[in-house]
């Protein structure tokens, strides 16, 4: 461990509130301790859920694990709450340019490169990406209406169907600064912005199917562990078993289920009759805030049920 | 009357609660009741107690600690639960008047008592 990452250490020790969790956070995934890297941004988040520069580094951490959907909507998030932050824009940018959204990535690039007119690696990207745009305007695949809240958010594209060569998105993914992977088999992340816009896309919204299985979204433990699978598959029995209730008590059926632990507060709703929608919160947000999240969350997600049909 | 069954009828009380109960966590068997005729005592506990038992695994999933209140809201009411500990379970069916924050007030304040 270098002495500035224990430094960071022990001052984010002495003080959990510190700001310092982002440059420690940074360091750590410079390195490639990205499982600490993330656990640092996890329990950041937990204390500063509206901060930008938080969802970016949780952002550039998933990025370089290769969750490039759940990269994408905290991204989304941080432009949500900072529609000028420069680092989002580059890494929406890269991702678009992964997806094949020409267009998209071009309008992310441009604001980042007028943001900072230094930033050498930005220009060098956004100069590739226009080439690409000159080279192939025939392959731009069709867009559809952004489900993103930010002003400054371009329309997502429906499918990567322009994949770009991989060496040119590891080039263009070094030159904005950040590491990625790059497996073909990975979901565009677009395709899984079910959430996009809105807050705890990444963590605290869950959408499922009605066999347990996850459709979208995020949940991670105080720990920083991902429990979206395990609670997914937990969650279907849990539907079966408020409906049997609500049916056999002659209350006809169920709307919610609102559930309130010592450290959090739950709402299991049903966006459509066969999916599932659970949303967390922290005890500071009262229940009655989270039913109504839950109904916007809700309405995000059987649009892009609809969508994806 | 019992000093729960005692709990049970001032629960009984707040507007809209059709009657309540104290349900054994385990095997959803009633433990003391206060009720409206027409309402399930048996279902009520039965019922109740599986969804509690179904709901400390997925919050247990989640890294969550044990839910101390849970409301199930349908359309024609609203089935509230609060664990007294982990053996018991008192819960109460409401219509769609109910005051349930009222009742989730004394809810909390008789399974404080209970635990």
């Amino acid at each position: 461990m270098s002495d500035d990452i224990r430094g960071m250490t022990a001052e984010l020790a002495a003080d959990p509130d510190s700001l310092v969790f982002l440059d420690l956070g940074e360091a750590l995934r410079r390195r490639g301790q990205l499982d600490a890297a993330f656990k640092v941004a996890r329990t950041g988040l937990h204390r500063y859920s509206e901060l930008a520069r938080a969802h970016d580094l949780s952002a550039r951490i998933l990025c370089d694990r290769g969750e490039r959907d759940r990269a994408f909507e905290a991204w989304v998030t941080a432009l949500g709450l900072d529609p000028g932050l420069v680092s989002a824009h580059k890494g929406l940018g890269f991702l678009y340019y992964y997806a094949g959204d020409l267009a998209s990535a071009e309008k992310h690039l441009a604001y980042a490169g007028q943001a900072d007119p230094d930033d050498t690696g930005t220009a060098a990207a956004l100069e590739r990406v226009r080439a690409g745009r000159a080279a192939a305007p025939a392959v731009a695949p069709a867009t559809r209406e952004a489900p993103a809240a930010a002003s400054v958010e371009p329309a997502a594209p429906a499918a990567a169907e322009a994949r770009v060569e991989e060496s040119e998105s590891e080039t263009l993914g070094a030159a904005s600064g950040l590491t990625f992977s790059f497996e073909e088999s990975s979901p565009s992340p677009v395709q899984e912005a079910v959430f996009a816009g809105l807050d705890g896309g990444t963590d605290g919204l869950l959408l499922v199917d009605a066999g347990g299985l996850r459709l979208g979204g995020g949940l991670w433990n105080p720990d920083g562990a991902d429990v979206a699978d395990s609670v997914a598959a937990l969650l279907a029995g849990v539907s079966k078993e408020a409906a049997r209730t609500a049916r056999l008590l002659e209350l006809g059926e169920w709307r919610g289920l609102a559930v309130e632990c010592g450290d959090g507060n739950l709402f299991l709703s049903a966006p459509t009759e066969s999916t599932l929608l659970l949303t967390v919160r922290g005890l500071d947000i009262p229940m009655g805030r989270v039913a109504r999240f839950a109904e916007r969350a809700s309405m995000a997600a059987r649009a892009w049920l609809e969508r994806s049909e | 009357m019992s000093a729960a069954a005692e709990l049970l009828h001032r629960l009984s009380t707040v507007r809209g609660i059709r009657g309540s109960v104290l349900v054994s966590a385990g095997d959803g068997l009633i433990v003391a009741e206060s009720l409206m005729t027409g309402v399930d005592g048996r279902a009520v506990a039965a019922l109740a107690a599986s969804l509690v038992s179904r709901l400390r695994r997925a919050t247990e999933s989640a890294g969550r600690r044990e839910p101390v209140f849970l409301q199930l809201h349908a359309a024609g009411g609203t089935v509230l639960a609060a664990p007294c500990g982990t053996e018991l379970v008192l819960v109460a069916v409401a219509g769609p008047d109910a005051n349930v924050g009222l009742a989730r007030l004394e809810m909390l304040d008789v399974s404080g008592r209970l635990a």
